[in-house]
């Protein structure tokens, strides 16, 4: 079964159609995002189709070699423009069409008003082990 | 008989020492009993043996001798070791202190000397810790024998100090519950069982400190393990026999006069263990302990959960002086200038500094507990919006 990889942003995606912060959503809408994105994940366990799930800091840096005996060389933290990844979650499905479809799922999660935020997800195929049979 | 899983966890340094006095190396011997423990979990459930411990050495003693011989003829030499199992070897107290220095040896990265404390005196399999920690078997494994190859090297004769041993399981307990072992569990059964050993005060005091703590588990977290603050917890929940079993012994530990770090930390515990509500809680005693632990340990932690005690004592204004003295890069610092802010009266300060928590926060338990901070003010501020 391939595997995908679905990428949410903190920045560098389209915006989304409902974008309002969440610190600005009410705390019942907090927690209706939040009761969503555990269901979510308990019922792709369900269905056998979950991996993984991570969430990731804002902060972070560039990092690089720098030549023999030297310590590496570092830049940061990420410019405001710089495209940065908030987390992601692995599934591993029968279809390309099943992944799209949970992608969209997740991109339903609730927002202010109650309503979806629409939020554009990047969803990967994972490069998979070679086959045995070829010819 | 039947024999739990701790029990059989217990005599796991038993056997190991008494391996190791029959001449066995560490490292060998430690696989061994491994190897005799994974054997007894899957075998004891259908038919325990009456001896447990004898069981237990003579399968571990079977499978280092095999282990041994295997090893000797790849390097071609005589296997000098009797066939017959250890008798008569008691192992004692010192046998299991002894085991503890070396699982926390000073050359040691702390994530190592985790792993091997749980491993070679708590008697977890290689699997059981890996899942507690998140990390692949093969991973753990490799820790594990690179950890006890760095004993090995170091030489045995310079194993940790009592210190070092302290910390390595204070680390077990913070990590708290994940996979099927309860680590806050074990590490409390770990110190219990050092503190029968050694005559150190501090010991105590790190039991008492982790009682406490442990006996207010139920009320931390609320449903999807969300963060219950101390003044939201149902202290009805809070389990009185191990707040009282952990005030005895810390007030006999600090009856001895030689207070500690964990002493201090423990003394703050049972303050807020004695309290029926936050408003009911001694914070002007609490600050003070909180001066005493600065003494031992001046960190920024410890100042900034100090800015919060003083906030309680002396009013958020004094709470907010004390917590300017306190780094700007302080992980939670926002949280707890959020939360002073709001106890001010300066709830759009306060909304926007529990936003910037939520952004700052180490986890996700607890950026969604600052981020329904930060909607709850909101809400307060711009009604119907």
């Amino acid at each position: 079964m391939p595997k995908y990889l679905l990428l949410k942003h903190y920045r560098g995606a389209p915006a989304s159609a409902n974008n309002i912060p969440m610190d600005q959503w009410t705390p019942d809408e907090v927690e209706a995002h939040i009761r969503f994105m555990s269901d979510l994940a308990t019922r792709l366990e369900g269905t056998g189709e979950f991996i993984d799930e991570q969430a990731l800091s804002p902060d972070g840096v560039w990092v690089r070699y720098d030549g023999e005996g030297r310590p590496p060389v570092t830049d940061g933290p990420f410019a405001e423009t710089k495209d940065l990844i908030a987390g992601w979650m692995v599934i591993d499905v029968d279809t390309y069409e099943r992944a799209i479809e949970l992608a969209g799922e997740l991109s339903a999660a609730p927002g202010a008003g109650g309503e979806p935020i629409h939020e554009w997800l990047e969803v990967r195929p994972f490069l998979t082990a070679p086959p045995i049979v070829t010819e | 008989m039947t024999v739990s899983d701790v029990e059989l966890r217990e005599l796991v340094p038993l056997v190991l020492s008494a391996l190791v006095r029959r001449g066995a190396d560490f490292a060998t011997a430690e696989d061994a009993v491994q190897e005799a423990l994974i054997r007894a979990l899957s075998t004891w459930k259908d038919d325990p043996p009456a001896d447990p411990t004898g069981w237990l050495i003579t399968v571990a003693w079977r499978a280092f001798l095999d282990s041994a011989r295997s090893e000797a003829s790849r390097r071609d030499r005589e296997v000098r070791f009797d066939a017959g199992p250890p008798s008569g070897a008691v192992p004692s107290a010192d046998d299991t202190l002894h085991l503890y220095f070396l699982c926390a040896h000073p050359e040691l990265t702390s994530a190592s000397a985790v792993a091997l404390t749980l491993r070679a005196v708590g008697g977890l399999t290689t699997r059981q810790i890996a899942q507690a920690y998140l990390v692949p078997e093969n991973t753990m494994a490799q820790r594990i024998s690179r950890a006890k190859r760095t004993v090995g090297r170091s030489g045995l004769d310079r194993p940790g100090d009592v210190r070092t041993v302290m910390r390595v399981l204070y680390l077990i307990f913070n990590e708290g519950y994940s996979g099927d072992v309860d680590l806050a569990a074990e590490a409390i059964r770990l110190t219990r069982q050092l503190a029968s050993s050694v005559d150190v005060p501090e010991v105590h005091g790190l039991l008492a400190l982790m009682l406490l703590h442990h006996a207010r588990r139920r009320s931390r977290t609320g449903p999807d393990r969300r963060i219950v603050p101390l003044a939201d917890q149902d202290r009805s929940l809070w389990d009185r026999e191990l707040i009282a079993e952990g005030v005895v012994i810390l007030q006999a530990a600090l009856a001895r006069d030689r207070l500690g770090e964990y002493e201090a930390q423990a003394a703050i515990a049972a303050l807020h263990a004695d309290a029926t509500c936050v408003e009911d809680t001694d914070w002007p005693q609490i600050v003070e302990w909180y001066d005493e632990l600065l003494t031992f340990a001046d960190t920024p932690i410890v100042r900034l959960n100090r800015a919060v005690a003083v906030g309680e004592a002396d009013g958020a204004l004094a709470g907010l002086a004390a917590l300017a003295a306190v780094d700007e890069q302080t992980p939670r610092r926002d949280a707890v200038a959020a939360h002073l802010h709001e106890k001010n009266g300066d709830l759009e300060l306060a909304a926007r500094l529990y936003a910037a928590a939520a952004h700052g926060a180490p986890n996700l338990a607890e950026r969604n507990h600052q981020m329904r901070q930060a909607a709850r003010l909101n809400q307060v501020l711009r009604p119907g919006q």
